[in-house]
């Protein structure tokens, strides 16, 4: 005797309705995570704290990378913090070889030419 | 349901079905795939909320910073020197500042020691007491209330008590701060009346704060003058030259993946040789065989493109992206605790939707079509 195939009310869900389902859930858990993360009156309360507190302080810069001067006030940075052990001296301060130099520092200019 | 959309619905459950056949090799492309996805993402999601960020705070910042310099190295500012920029016509309050850089061993950290402005009474810190931010309150465990000893580098010491530590929101700006009174901050530092570390302009009308800036330095050529659209442009190159780099590093890994992805795609196996040849013997056209080949593919690439961007929005917003803490913080023993204002960059995405799903897609086309295009006995066999 030929097996006959089994209904399909018992053969399990159709491929269409498991990649449906599985978008479905993932579209919920990402829906779920903005929401977690969405912004509300604290968050623009304070976004408002920080900028009144740089606009009373006059700070210039993010407090992100406190290893060196140049790291942590990058845009007020002289000429000399980033060789201030020497004029041929290396970086060694691993956020300060993420920086890149300002090549227009009034009072002082960083060139590269060929000769 | 219409004809058309229900022979594509078959189409996908016989996709389904297909990859789920060989569960193990689809399992392990959608992670590896889903990985490196999220590592794009979170790069490119971290970098732009901190660079919005930033701007956004540091929109807030002084219009005309005036330094002086000697020999290129900064010099203190004098009292003549803020006197004379005060004359200047569009200045409508000079602001000449004290602050500086302090190595605290008791915290191993770097602290930015400051006084605040004059002009801002609520800000105005008394005499033996000091404000500080909380990566301050945190490396030396402090409290409001409690003592914070500080000692200089020709040996002064100075003791505080904590009046407020500054709000976590603030964190990104303030978290190495300590802010004390004027008479205790020239004590410690042994600075003289009449100095100042820079001066900060507030000019009148935005529109001239270039034409400000270049008065100023003929009034005073020893100085450098550094616009609130520097810091701005600083700021923004700091970080997208550091999300740049990442990004560059992680092609690699993106590179690696195509690579898998292409001898994945491109060499099918006999096995998939065969069912391709049998499909087309039952009498598929060598169209339904492609759309077969793309909905695989589709489903494959489609759900660890999802996968990836949603994990990685979790990374970046709800974990403030710790696995890149490590390489941001260097040598910084006060990173300030970011909690980033979450926000998605369409462009961006859809940037990076094209760089892995697309790749992914083609590498399936070619071998698929020249499979289906050849006579299936051959195939077979």
């Amino acid at each position: 005797m030929t097996d006959r195939p089994l209904p399909r009310s018992l053969a399990g869900p159709r491929g269409s309705t498991l990649a449906a389902a599985t978008l479905a859930a993932l579209l919920v858990v990402g829906a779920a995570m903005v929401a977690a993360t969405g912004t509300d009156r604290h968050a623009a309360a304070d976004g408002a704290a920080a900028r009144d507190l740089v606009a009373a302080l006059a700070l210039s810069d993010v407090a992100l990378f406190t290893e060196g001067r140049y790291t942590r006030n990058p845009s007020l940075a002289d000429l000399h913090s980033a060789f201030q052990d020497g004029p041929g001296s290396l970086e060694h301060f691993p956020s300060g070889s993420l920086v890149l130099a300002p090549r227009d520092l009034p009072g002082g200019r960083l060139e590269a030419r060929e000769e | 349901m219409h004809p058309a959309l229900e022979r594509r619905r078959h189409l996908l459950d016989f996709a389904v079905r297909s990859l789920a056949r060989r569960p193990t090799k689809n399992l392990g492309l959608v992670v590896v795939y889903a990985l490196v996805v999220f590592l794009l993402a979170s790069v490119m999601l971290f970098g732009a909320a901190i660079r919005r960020e930033a701007s956004t705070m540091l929109a807030q910042g002084p219009e005309i910073t005036a330094q002086a310099m000697v020999m290129g190295r900064h010099d203190l500012a004098r009292t003549a020197d803020v006197e004379a920029l005060r004359g200047l016509r569009g200045v409508r309050r000079v602001e000449p500042r004290l602050w500086g850089y302090l190595w605290d061993s008791a915290g191993a950290a770097n602290y930015t020691l400051m006084v605040p402005p004059a002009s801002d009474p609520a800000r105005r810190v008394a005499k033996g007491k000091a404000v500080v931010g909380e990566g301050v309150a945190r490396a030396r465990k402090l409290a409001v209330g409690k003592m914070l000893f500080l000692v200089s580098p020709s040996g002064r010491f100075l003791r505080t008590t904590v009046t407020e530590i500054l709000p976590a929101s603030t964190a990104l700006v303030s978290s190495d701060l300590v802010l004390l009174e004027e008479s205790d901050f020239r004590a410690f530092f042994e600075l003289p009346a009449g100095v100042w570390t820079d001066v900060a302009l507030v000019v009148a009308n935005p529109a001239e704060v270039k034409t400000v800036a270049e008065k100023a330095s003929l009034r005073l050529p020893g100085f450098r003058f550094v616009t609130r659209a520097d810091m701005a442009r600083t700021a923004e190159a700091l970080f997208s030259w550091r999300e740049g780099l990442a990004l560059a590093l992680l092609a690699g890994a993106l590179l690696a993946f195509v690579i898998l992805a292409f001898d994945k795609a491109s060499g099918l196996s006999a096995e998939e040789k065969r069912e391709i040849g049998i499909l087309k013997a039952i009498g598929w056209e060598t169209s339904d065989v492609i759309a077969l080949k793309l909905w695989e593919g589709g489903l494959v690439s489609g759900f660890a493109f999802l996968i990836g961007v949603v994990a990685a929005w979790g990374h970046v917003f709800l974990f403030s992206a710790g696995l890149f803490e490590p390489v941001l913080k260097g040598w910084s023993t006060l990173y300030p605790r970011l909690a980033l204002e979450p926000s998605i960059d369409a462009l961006e995405l859809a940037t990076l939707g094209v760089l892995t799903v697309v790749p992914y897609i083609a590498a399936i086309l070619v071998p698929v079509w020249r499979t289906a295009s050849t006579d299936p006995d051959a195939v077979m066999r």
